[in-house]
């Protein structure tokens, strides 16, 4: 028997998947802006911040209620605890990308500092994972989000390899300090993005098997 | 604001010399689901009943105060009290059909108003069962006694019954605590799909009840009104400290 709540799930659902959908648009734009030196995309992401920002207080308000006035239950229940901490999820990657997007326009002012291998490599693993722990939320597939957190060791060592050759860089020629310490943001950023998806991940995988894998060393 | 279906103000109510609603003020909306809930002897029920003078059948019972249907003062000497339960249905805590066929049960009301022809009567009925989610259970044996049905059937048949005559108020009194959890979720949905065409007022014990199919909440304890809002707010952040206590189940 289909259930008024059902379409107030449904209608939850769908408010995070347009979250979502934004929150992959706006990584996507940062690192387009950086890659690109587009000012103007930079100040796109900016606004997709202020959206997401409001995405993430209503699909809080939406869960308050649905638990207060539904008493939601067993699966319901864990789709709705689940939701409110995507959205967080969800914001905090804005966010990350909000500073991608700020080094971008201050890297995109200078000459390059070197061309860009590993920051390119980091964000597209990123997004990759990113994108995947959002299937595995819509398509029903903790499998695939059980995958998505093996890939966050690779994006670890990316960043500890991009520090390294920056630093480098700087030691060579301080002139570079400036700009090299903007890389070094935008990789530590894509990095956060990636233990974002981790976090995603680890919560789809609760939402389906009702099984708590944080914080479990292996 | 849109038009409120009743206006309440300062409302009093005695059964003989005890007091059992004290300057009570609620406004009902149209086409929403109004819940009142409080503990036993709140006077929930009372007010319910005052919504369609059914208090009149006690006796020595004595109403002070403002109830208006659309502006109508209800207890106003040229009010007809019949055609106000025609208009302000009820729908009671145990299911009451009478002992007469399905079919039967929900055509009394409609041969009274007049319907006769067996095509409209067919349809009427029909239109009455669907809207309360009883047709498909029972369209082949309309015939049968009502008595053979089971308990949330029989509380459907009644709903059915009630919204045959085209009210345009629907009052429950406490419509599930006869039923067992899966008859009252289907009467649960049910509420919701009927407040699209009715208005509604719903009385319950069950407090988790009144959130999942009220739009606003009304909140009685000792015959007074303590709180009425919007049913979100009395359940996540209500203004006073009693409602907080009665919902979160630390008194009442």
């Amino acid at each position: 028997m289909e259930l008024h709540f059902d379409h107030e799930l449904t209608h939850l659902k769908e408010m995070l998947l347009r979250m979502a959908a934004l929150a992959e648009q706006s990584v996507a734009d940062a690192l387009k802006a950086l890659v690109e030196r587009d000012d103007e995309l930079a100040r796109k992401v900016d606004m997709e911040d202020v959206q997401l920002d409001r995405m993430e207080i209503d699909v809080d308000r939406e869960g308050v209620q649905l638990i207060a006035l539904r008493q939601p239950k067993a699966g319901d229940l864990r789709f709705i605890v689940v939701a409110m901490k995507v959205a967080t999820e969800l914001e905090r990657i804005g966010d990350q990308a909000v500073t991608i997007a700020h080094r971008s326009r201050e890297l995109a002012s200078e000459p390059p500092v070197k061309p860009l291998v590993d920051i390119p490599q980091m964000a597209a693993i990123v997004q990759k994972m990113t994108h995947d722990v959002l299937d595995a939320f819509v398509y029903i597939k903790p499998d695939l989000a059980r995958e998505v957190i093996t890939r966050d060791n690779e994006v670890d060592k990316l960043r500890e390899q991009v520090h390294r050759d920056l630093t480098e860089l700087m030691v060579k020629d301080p002139s570079t300090i400036t700009r090299a310490l903007n890389l070094m943001t935008v990789a530590r950023k894509l990095e956060r993005i990636g233990d974002h998806a981790t976090n995603l991940a680890e919560d789809v995988v609760y939402l389906y098997e009702a099984r708590d894998i944080r914080h479990q060393t292996e | 604001m849109d038009n409120p279906v009743f206006h309440i103000e300062k409302l009093n109510f005695w059964y003989g010399a005890k007091q059992a609603l004290f300057d009570v003020d609620v406004t009902i909306r149209p086409n929403q689901s109004t819940a009142f809930i409080g503990p036993s002897g709140c006077g929930k029920t009372t007010l319910l009943r005052c919504l369609n003078r059914m208090n009149d059948l006690i006796e020595r019972t004595r109403v002070e105060g403002k109830i208006a249907l659309h502006g109508q003062g209800l207890y106003a000497p040229e009010v007809d009290v019949i055609e106000l339960r025609k208009r302000v249905g009820m729908v009671f805590q145990k299911s009451n059909p009478f002992p007469k066929s399905i079919f039967d049960n929900i055509a009394y009301g409609l041969r009274i108003q007049g319907v006769n022809s067996k095509n409209d009567l067919a349809d009427r009925i029909e239109a009455s069962l669907r809207k309360a989610a009883l047709w498909d259970e029972v369209k082949d044996r309309l015939n049968d006694s009502a008595m053979a049905l089971s308990g949330g059937q029989q509380q459907r048949l009644c709903i059915a019954r009630a919204i045959a005559v085209e009210p345009e108020v629907l009052l429950m009194d406490e419509p599930c605590s006869a039923l067992d959890p899966v008859a009252t979720a289907k009467i649960e949905e049910l509420i919701q799909d009927l407040k699209k065409e009715f208005t509604i007022v719903i009385v319950t014990h069950n407090m988790q009840q009144a959130a999942r199919v009220s739009d606003h909440t009304a909140f009685f304890y000792l015959g007074k009104l303590v709180e009425f809002d919007v049913t979100t707010k009395i359940f996540t952040n209500p203004a006073n400290k009693q409602t907080e206590d009665y919902v979160t189940g630390r008194f009442g």
